[in-house]
């Protein structure tokens, strides 16, 4: 594998021997997974693959059944735990847009300014600053006129906009975003993306769930391929090929079945 | 008949007859919905006895199962507004439908004969004064032949409809293209809840009927799958905790009623704890073999997917397994154990190792996970 | 005239008002909580779940002051809430049937306690019954004091974690992932409405008290898109429901205070759902009437509709 090349302190998080279980089904099988630093990087895989599942256990929202999550995130480069001081704030997270209640009773900058709670901790409350740079943000993706809008009455790219504003104003150096491509107009998409990559050249790492294969190439630099178990990671161009992209998507073929069967021996 | 055992029909009877429609209730989600139903039948019972004078008569049971009706659209429609969420919607119009009821039944408490009592345990004591005579001859308890109506009107209901119910509960939509309306038999299904909630309404008041009508149900749904064993199971449990609730009640001298819904309970938990598939101990046990081929099986894969790489010492060194795959000490030792002595894997100086067999197994369940 | 001012100027419906004011403003708050949640109905489980802990407190200590009765009330309710979360959390039984079940059998409990007190020859029962339909009229003045102390905690407690429980109840798993604990600040909202049920039962009583906790905050959603003024509206609806209920009730004969609350909150729930700006049925309706008018103008004008 290509990832390998690297060298350990060039990743910015990590997960070894993976293994996540819904209740009783497993999802993710003894997976390790790479994040390159200051890449703009794309996990790619068909339905059910475990994607979003993937992103979910590095943020510690599931618990694996086996295997471990590193981060390398402090300037020490010592590895750390997502639970360990101040790394949450070194990470921030945009969910799949469906899962809130958009009726909540908060506007689009109310949304924004949660991305400031966990900088400021328990208690305490946000100040002018917080404020100004939720504004300013809302600006980034172009929703500032519609600060004082309820959420519900946003349409599906600007829900999404609003969102990744509130991953922009917590100043992370890790973004894990889970398909802020999915429901979105062409307008919204171009905009995100320049946004992503505007982040990427300030030196932040940013983790994108992806569904649309067409804009894999175009949009990112490196790429993981998953269906349970990871089948491909490196850069773009040379991971992205039509091989590996049947491995992950095709139902028959399995490169370590087929590995074994043409090995002779095993054969009993 | 003496009477007590009078009353213990009575109870099996009323018992039985809330037990099967909440089959139903429980299959598609409408518990809460049944518990609003029977408090609102109390002012369905109370605006009929204004119209009609006669706390006997059989209009009350048409006045409370059109006030269920009723309640059921009231609900829906307030939810439909898309203002108000489905549980606020049930919290807001059964509260104020019972308080109205409340309310007349205060203000007119001297010619309702109604109290706050018999709206809260019903009034089981009493049903053996009333007699039912037939051509001059008494013949028993006049509430006994009511309620055994509202359980044979439940078994024949549930008898006729069944193929439909039982459609509609799993898959509404496919209740639709099937051409039944899902909108009648859900209707059809909640005036039986709220006729069956007049009839106990007597027997156990208009808070307990929930009990009845959701304990040997969801009793039931935890000891089978199919939907018919689960009303037959449904309607035994019902009659069974009426038995002996009712023998509690008699034993300890204490509300009938009462003692009737805390056997509910009592036989819930048992069967919770105890049952077969899916109680508390069996699942702890299968959780437990479950987690130990679990990680059989993963580390396993793990040995797969990493033998014969650079990598191999580190990620097979038998000693930093555990800390390795992040588990327990005790957890890898006993799996590694297990597959040793199943001949999967050796270990090789310190190294954990497929054997052949161990291989060709491993890599028959891959593809089994990997392609489904 | 003289008479009804006189009447409401009693010294016990002044006792009374404050009590049902409190009340209504406490359950306004942290009701609100759960109609954002989408918990609504847990209320309705927890108060009838408090009955046995009520009997069993006065049975034990054979005290029937309200701290006692109230920390036994409280007891149950938590366990209820136990039972109901274990049974979703290890079966295939659905939250709503679990609720009802254990709802049900908790009151039957209740039921069967309260017989054996009936029983005893100094039958204190005629207090222990005011938990069930709530009797304002037995709230004394130590208990609007008690209701006072505990609604200050607990609007301390939301103001305290104002942006935890927001984010919360908005968005968990993202508080998480920003360091919050989930799990915590979802105990410390249970606690506090289980608290607030308790402090409501002796006034509403059990049946009617989810009532006081979903209406004033359905009422108030419907006027703002903002959470801290539903709060504060749902508080004013909230007491303001109280207030009008126990008035009502000691003007009118016979008409007992509880449902009268439950009835004007209700009275409330429905104006606001109808002529709320913005979200209520009536604007929406003159919108679309509106917005359909200008559509088929357009229309004509551009030629292509029609």
């Amino acid at each position: 594998m290509s990832g390998e090349s690297l060298k350990t302190n060039e990743y910015i998080a990590i997960a070894e021997d993976l293994t996540v279980a819904y209740g009783e089904k497993p999802v993710l099988w003894d997976v390790d997974f790479n994040v390159p630093k200051g890449k703009l990087m794309a996990i790619v895989g068909p339905n059910g693959a475990g994607k979003s599942t993937l992103i979910k256990s590095m943020l510690g929202l599931l618990k694996p059944v086996a295997g471990k999550v590193e981060f390398f995130i402090n300037s020490d480069n010592k590895p750390s735990n997502f639970k360990d001081k101040g790394i949450s704030r070194k990470i921030a997270y945009v969910p799949q847009s469906g899962s809130v209640d958009w009726d909540f009773p908060a506007t689009a900058l109310d949304v924004v300014l949660m991305g400031r709670y966990g900088h400021l901790g328990w208690i305490k409350r946000p100040k002018k600053a917080d404020k100004q740079l939720a504004l300013e943000m809302l600006e980034k993706v172009g929703m500032k006129e519609f600060q004082s809008r309820q959420i519900s009455q946003l349409s599906g790219g600007q829900q999404q906009r609003v969102f990744l504003a509130r991953a922009l104003v917590q100043q992370a150096e890790l973004y894990f975003m889970d398909e802020p491509f999915k429901g979105v107009d062409a307008k919204t998409e171009k905009a995100i993306i320049t946004l992503l990559k505007e982040l990427k050249a300030q030196g932040k790492t940013v983790v994108v769930v992806h569904h649309d294969l067409r804009t894999v190439t175009e949009y990112f630099d490196w790429v993981t391929l998953i269906n349970m178990r990871i089948i491909a990671e490196g850069e773009v161009n040379e991971t992205f090929t039509n091989e590996n992209i049947d491995k992950a998507y095709g139902r028959i073929r399995s490169d370590l079945v087929e590995a074994v069967n043409t090995d002779g021996e095993s054969r009993v | 008949m003496n009477p007590q055992l009078e009353i213990q029909l009575i109870a099996i009877f009323i018992a039985t007859a809330c037990a099967l429609p909440g089959v139903f209730l429980v299959l598609r989600k409408m518990t809460m919905m049944s518990d609003s139903i029977s408090h609102t039948t109390l002012l369905g019972i109370v605006l009929a006895f204004f119209i009609v004078h006669d706390l006997s008569s059989p209009f009350l049971v048409v006045g409370a199962a059109a006030m269920g009706v009723i309640t059921v659209w009231l609900t829906e429609s307030l939810h439909k507004t898309k203002l108000v969420s489905e549980d606020s919607s049930i919290g807001i119009v059964f509260p104020l439908l019972f308080s109205i009821a409340v309310i007349l039944i205060s203000k007119y408490a001297g010619s309702v004969h109604l109290d706050s009592d018999s709206v809260l345990e019903g009034d089981l004591v009493s049903a053996p004064f009333y007699r039912l005579e037939l051509f001059g001859v008494s013949i028993g308890a006049k509430y006994i032949y009511i309620s055994l109506f509202y359980l044979i009107l439940n078994i024949v209901l549930i008898a006729v409809f069944f193929k439909e119910l039982k459609v509609s509960a799993f898959d509404p939509m496919l209740a639709s293209v099937l051409g039944f309306s899902p909108i009648l038999l859900h209707y059809g299904l909640m005036s039986l809840v709220s006729i069956t909630a007049v009839g106990a309404f007597e027997a156990v008041g208009s808070i307990l009927v929930i009990a009845f009508m959701a304990g040997p149900p969801v009793t039931a749904y935890l000891l089978t799958d199919d939907l018919k064993k689960m009303l037959f199971i449904s309607g035994g449990m019902g009659a069974l905790n009426a038995v002996l609730g009712f023998q509690l009640a008699r034993f300890f001298d204490v509300s009938i009623s009462g003692a009737m819904a805390v056997m509910t309970g009592v036989t819930f938990l048992i069967v919770f704890i105890f049952a077969p598939q899916r109680g508390l101990i069996s699942i702890a046990l299968r959780r437990k073999r479950q987690k130990l081929s679990f990680g059989m099986l993963n580390l396993l894969i793990h040995l797969l997917s990493h033998e014969n790489s650079e990598y191999e010492t580190r990620e097979a060194e038998h000693c930093s397994l555990a800390n390795h795959l992040h588990w327990h000490e005790g957890y890898a030792r006993k799996i590694v154990d297990k597959l040793i002595i199943e001949k999967l894997i050796v270990v090789e100086n310190g190294i954990l190792k497929l054997t052949d067999t161990g291989r060709t197994y491993t890599s028959n369940e891959y593809s089994k996970i990997f392609n489904n | 005239m003289m008479d009804i001012l006189s009447r409401l100027n009693n010294y016990t419906t002044i006792v009374v008002a404050l009590g049902a004011a409190v009340l209504g403003m406490i359950s306004g708050v942290i009701g609100s909580y759960s109609v954002i949640r989408k918990q609504s109905l847990i209320g309705d489980g927890v108060s009838h779940s408090a009955l046995p802990g009520v009997v069993l407190a006065f049975m034990m200590t054979g005290n029937k002051s309200t701290e006692v009765l109230l920390l036994g009330a409280l007891v149950a309710g938590i366990l209820a809430a136990g039972f109901i979360i274990g049974i979703v959390k290890n079966s295939r039984i659905k939250f709503d049937s679990a609720l009802a079940l254990v709802m049900s059998v908790f009151f039957g409990t209740g039921l069967v306690l309260l017989s054996i007190v009936q029983k005893t020859p100094d039958s204190a029962q005629a207090g222990l019954s005011r938990f069930i339909f709530g009797q304002v009229s037995a709230i004394l003045k130590r208990d609007v004091y008690i209701m006072t102390i505990v609604s200050a905690v607990l609007i301390l407690l939301v103001i305290l974690f104002w942006k935890e429980f927001k984010l919360f109840s908005f968005d968990p798993e993202y508080a998480h992932t920003l360091g919050f604990k989930p799990m915590r600040l979802n105990l410390l909202l249970m606690l506090m409405t289980v608290f607030t049920i308790i402090i409501g039962l002796q006034t509403v009583g059990v049946i009617l008290m989810s009532a006081m906790l979903i209406a004033p905050g359905v009422a108030a959603r419907q006027w703002t898109d903002r959470l801290w003024l539903m709060i504060v509206l749902s508080a004013v609806f909230g007491a303001g429901a109280g207030v009008i209920g126990a008035f009502s009730s000691s003007l009118a004969e016979k008409l007992p205070t509880g449902p009268a609350i439950v009835v004007v909150i209700s009275i409330i729930v429905l104006i606001s759902i109808l002529i709320a700006p913005n979200r209520g049925l009536i604007s929406k309706a003159l919108r679309r009437r509106k917005s359909k008018k200008g559509w088929l103008e357009k229309g004509v004008k551009g030629g292509d509709i029609i």
